[in-house]
């Protein structure tokens, strides 16, 4: 029997993979964050319309850390990190694993606009050299960054206003189709101030409610990183769960249980900014591959 | 029916009266909103290609097609040609249909035809075949990494990755869903 070549050609991403993860701790660890292991199997995820968590027992494989990286800010934890795996059912595509390793962190004190600074030095980290080759384009890292709404986004890049595109239902195919695909190609984008209906656990911004304090990072195309502003009250935050969850009720779906204790905790949770990277995507970037299946051990076909 | 969650390359579809197979296929969800499924279909009838994006909550029918067990006789000027086991009936395939399956043809070799009203309009190959390499680099000394790859191209005119460690005159085997090399052969 000969070794299993498919796999054992994948060394070389993997040492590169490796290289990477382990960058990323080093650069949380030098800036005083506290590294935090969250249990994975747990009672219930923050109810979202379009993401479906696998069940595990009577409870679920969580989709994101992020209820119990909170619960630890409620607690006075003021810098966390976590590297770890996620599970989201029904998610196969040439950028998307139903088993995939994210990374997020959480800092007390500030708000989105201090992860925006927190990205482009982390990636500073990564890339020493301060440009990407993707394709054949060169991507320069030096920041600051690009920052576009996403209103100004859709009008250089859609076919129609945000307006038009939220009254027509087709918000999310414009995005995928229309602007993704031109988005961070020269230097990376931060595509800042989703409508306020798109906001999840984002605080609205302060003197302009109609847009959350939320931005998503696009790095040649690809969407690497979602950001907030955290929302701190319990009250709105368990109405957005009960309209996710009515949401989720009129596609047909099983209800998820509302999490208390952390709807309960959020009381004394500070202002505070939270972002989740998908690790995969990251490496995929950086190591030059095409597709998110060369930069992890196994896919799910190969098991 | 099929929903959106059964959408997968190879996947054979009606569409207006039609089979459709999905050649292309990618699923992408803007994040926080909902999953959007990109194919490619090609129409098995006239060959042509076009883009379509569905969402959650669609449905499809499967394509009215039968599938039956044939073996493959020969090749002449108008194609492949192609038995049933059981009524002697042939059919014939060009090679626009069978696309890259033709390198993986060998006399005698037991597939399955798929038909649309009596038609021959695909072919489903058995999921490994063994093809002499005729052309390949020469092993170079050292090499032992296995994750090594050369060029090779086998005796149907096929060309494909193999690991260094494969020669000419080498018989392998060959994934024919993905058209990847597999294992070396022990003749």
């Amino acid at each position: 029997m000969e070794p299993n070549w498919q796999l054992a050609r994948k060394r070389h991403k993997l040492n590169e993979r490796a290289r990477i993860v382990q960058t990323i701790r080093a650069f949380f660890v030098d800036r005083s964050y506290l590294e935090v292991e969250t249990p994975h199997r747990i009672p219930g995820n923050a109810p979202e319309g379009y993401i479906d968590a696998v069940p595990a027992g009577d409870w679920f494989l969580h989709t994101s850390p992020e209820l119990c990286m909170k619960r630890l800010l409620a607690a006075g934890y003021e810098r966390l990190f976590q590297i770890c795996r996620c599970w989201r059912a029904g998610e196969r595509g040439s950028r998307h694993l139903p088993e995939y390793t994210m990374l997020e962190w959480y800092r007390a004190g500030v708000d989105y606009t201090a992860l925006m600074t927190e990205c482009e030095a982390l990636l500073a980290a990564l890339v020493p050299a301060g440009e990407l080759t993707c394709g054949g384009a060169t991507i320069d890292l030096t920041p600051p960054w690009e920052r576009l709404t996403v209103a100004e986004a859709f009008t250089r890049h859609g076919s129609l206003s945000l307006e038009d595109a939220l009254a027509a239902g087709r918000f999310d195919e414009l995005i995928a189709f229309e602007i993704e695909p031109r988005l961070g190609l020269t230097r990376p984008t931060f595509l800042t101030e989703y409508p306020a209906s798109l906001a999840a656990l984002a605080r609205k911004k302060p003197g302009n409610p109609g847009v959350a304090e939320r931005f998503e990072l696009y790095i040649a195309g690809v969407e690497l990183a979602n950001a907030f502003s955290e929302l701190t009250d319990p009250v709105e935050q368990r109405q957005r769960f009960e309209r996710e969850e009515a949401q989720r009720r009129t596609a047909g779906k099983a209800p998820y249980p509302t999490p208390e204790k952390f709807l309960r905790e959020l009381a004394t949770m500070p202002d505070a900014a939270g972002i989740a990277l998908g690790v995969d995507r990251l490496v995929t970037l950086l190591t030059g591959a095409e597709s998110i299946d060369e930069v992890v051990a196994f896919t799910p076909e190969e098991l | 029916m099929y929903t959106c969650a059964d959408l997968k390359k190879g996947l054979k579809l009606m569409i207006d009266g039609e089979p459709h197979v999905i050649v292309a296929f990618d699923f992408t969800k803007p994040g926080k909103g909902q999953a959007l499924y990109k194919c490619k279909l090609r129409n098995m009838i006239t060959g042509s290609l076009f883009d379509r994006t569905y969402r959650s909550g669609e449905s499809f029918d499967p394509a009215a097609l039968e599938d039956r067990d044939m073996q493959f006789l020969y090749r002449d000027e108008s194609g492949y040609v192609f038995m049933d086991n059981k009524s002697y009936e042939q059919v014939t395939l060009d090679e626009e249909t069978l696309g890259d399956d033709h390198y993986f043809l060998k006399d005698n070799m037991d597939v399955k035809i798929l038909l649309f009203n009596g038609r021959g309009i695909g072919i489903t190959l058995p999921n490994f075949v063994t093809l002499r390499i005729t052309q390949a680099d020469p092993w170079v000394k050292g090499d032992t990494a296995a994750g090594n790859n050369k060029p090779a191209t086998t005796e149907s005119g096929y060309t494909l990755a193999v690991p260094s460690f494969v020669e000419t005159g080498d018989l392998i085997q060959i994934d024919t869903r993905t058209g990847d090399y597999v294992t070396r052969v022990k003749e």
